[in-house]
């Protein structure tokens, strides 16, 4: 049975507030789910796999700004819960 | 009697109707080729068709709840155009003014995309998803948006934070997930066709359940792009329809590759022919020199009985055809679920972490910033996705990684060689594709492993990046049972083309 304390651990990771409740379930779900994972320890050794179809298609972007319509930008900054003047606000992280 | 119940399986009845002139028929009951000759034949307008269909969302969807949000705006300024294409003579394309639904995971411009979590309630897509651009430039109607799991996390609807989506066969059924609303509207005449996601069995098996046709194509064959993200390596749209013929229709529209999807490819198109289209039984002889895989493993304990009478019927049925049957191995099947609720949770992990309270959706105020993300998502994420969140984080944590996430890279693979091996020695493979029927709401809503045992026969294809179609092979009483066909990667064309031959005798 995974502890609680690990639960909570996780769910800091994670970003997740979780209530007294969420976290006695999730302990619950969580080590019975685990629990069936472990059947993965019969299976045999194998490489890992790059890419699922033959083609081979990862690719990188290129790192820099791609110029966008202004009404793009405004869009996702309308979309954003905290604006001003055009940026989005966010707390301070310190 | 609720009034659903008389809803009929329109796959089925599409095919009663092919002699019935087109006038004379429920607009609500066409295919997409019947559609498409009634508009070009100016029996009805495009607008007609769109109201008609509006009509029975009002009519029926309050008992089915297959939409979260009706577009008609957008539906009529659609459908008006093409009816003046129309009017003016020229030429239109088989979608073209014809009535459709995209899962609400898919975005709109314009329009709410919620992926059905509370966290993105009021989100207005500002871009169309590259399928979405793609069916509006072949001139689609879009009718709305419809109802999935959250996050298309789940195989009943039931994890959609607004409501479930009751099967149109049964009301006390699920429609099954995670595109549950898509197939429920496709099925009750809500839709001529929709959009669905795929990342376990999310296409296919609520396509199964709702007695529609559904394809899960190859991993890459249509663009990701605007897709809302839930496990990178897996997740495809794909089209559910009431015919093959249409599921082919809506792929030939949606696919290849686009630069916004690095991972979308075009698709080296198999030469598999497409015989005819109205084809007879004597057609049914050409599947003869095809050999069909018969996965051993898919047949096994916790296999509904009257679902295997199915599909071996089916199976019967390519024999008589003249198709050569033989039986195969996928060894490593018994891993397929683990290793796939290991891989997926952890991509999740990582891509609903930009669900954050900052950029969009639902904000709850913090202390600091980190407040701000700890509320936001402890208020905004319901529990399916919590609970995947936390599964996916910790296979990826520091002392568990080899042991879970390293361990399902390597079971991929196995299962990976599984499929190769067996499309070496056959042309598709037939299997169930689920172990049961619609089960009931709220059987397995409280139990999550019993719910993720749903997707056991679904699951592998995606390890594989391989696509599979859910083709409408029976009932058990009003519930449908759908055959799985799988091919190899971008065989759809095979896959397509043995599946209508054999919708003509199932």
């Amino acid at each position: 049975m995974i502890s609680e304390k690990e639960v909570r651990r996780i769910a800091k990771l994670a970003r997740l507030e979780l209530t007294d409740k969420e976290i006695e379930k999730i302990q619950k779900d969580l080590s019975a789910i685990l629990d069936y994972f472990n059947l993965l320890e019969r299976a045999p050794k194998a490489e890992i796999v790059r890419g699922l179809t033959a083609y081979n298609n990862s690719a990188f972007r290129e790192d820099g700004a791609v110029p966008q319509p202004r009404e793009v930008a405004q869009k996702i900054i309308s979309a954003a819960p905290d604006k001003k003047d055009g940026y989005i606000k966010a707390k301070t992280v310190l | 009697m609720p009034r659903a119940s008389r809803l009929r399986s329109n796959p089925e009845s599409a095919r009663k109707t092919l002699a019935m002139t087109v006038s004379k028929m429920d607009l609500t009951e066409l295919t997409i080729k019947q559609a498409h000759e009634g508009l070009i034949k100016k029996d009805f307008s495009s607008v007609e068709l769109m109201k008609v269909h509006l009509a029975e969302i009002e009519k029926i969807d309050k008992e089915i709840g297959a939409y979260l949000d009706v577009a008609k705006d957008l539906a009529l300024r659609q459908a008006e155009k093409i009816d003046g294409k129309i009017k003016n003579g020229e030429k239109i394309g088989l979608l073209a003014g014809v009535p459709c639904a995209i899962k609400d995971a898919i975005l709109v411009e314009g329009e709410k995309c919620t992926a059905a979590s509370k966290i993105l309630e009021n989100y207005v897509a500002p871009y169309d998803a590259t399928a979405v651009k793609k069916l509006k430039d072949e001139g689609a109607v879009i009718l709305g948006k419809t109802n999935t799991d959250e996050f298309t996390m789940g195989a009943s609807t039931e994890n959609s934070a607004f409501k479930v989506t009751k099967n149109p066969h049964d009301l006390s059924r699920v429609a099954g997930g995670s595109s549950g609303g898509s197939s429920a509207a496709v099925a009750a005449g809500m839709a001529c066709y929709a959009l669905g996601s795929d990342t376990g069995g999310s296409i296919r098996q609520p396509a199964s359940f709702c007695g529609v046709v559904g394809l899960c194509p190859t991993y890459g064959a249509v663009s990701r792009y605007g897709l809302i993200a839930h496990a990178s390596s897996f997740d495809q749209i794909g089209p559910m329809a009431k015919t093959v013929e249409d599921c082919k229709i809506v792929f030939d529209a949606i696919r290849g590759k686009t630069p916004l999807d690095s991972t979308s490819v075009e698709q080296k198109i198999s030469n598999f022919k497409l015989e005819p289209l109205r084809c007879n039984f004597a057609e049914l002889s050409q599947i003869s020199n095809l050999k069909i895989g018969v996965p051993k493993e898919y047949f096994g304990k916790g296999l509904n009985a009257e679902v295997e009478k199915i599909i071996k019927n089916a199976i019967k049925k390519a024999e008589n055809a003249g198709a050569k049957i033989m039986e195969i191995s996928l060894p490593s099947t018994e891993y397929a679920l683990a290793c796939y609720y290991i891989l997926v949770p952890s991509e999740a992990s990582a891509n609903l972490a930009r669900y954050d309270g900052i950029k969009y959706g639902l904000s709850e105020k913090g202390e600091n910033l980190l407040g701000v993300y700890l509320k936001s998502r402890g208020k905004g994420l319901g529990p399916e996705v919590k609970r995947r969140i936390i599964m996916g984080t910790y296979c990826l944590s520091s002392g568990y990684y080899d042991a879970y996430y390293k361990k399902a890279q390597e079971v991929r693979k196995l299962i990976r060689e599984d499929f190769k091996m067996a499309f070496s020695k056959v042309d598709l493979l037939f299997c169930p594709v689920s172990p049961f029927p619609a089960f009931k709401i709220g059987e397995k809503a409280d139990d999550p492993l019993s719910m993720y045992l749903a997707d056991i026969y679904t699951v592998a294809v995606k390890l594989a990046g391989l696509p599979g179609l859910s083709l409408p092979a029976g009932k058990i009483g009003n519930l449908p049972v759908g055959l799985q066909i799988i091919g190899n990667h971008f065989e759809e064309n095979k896959i397509l083309s043995v599946a209508q031959k054999l919708e003509k005798v199932l």
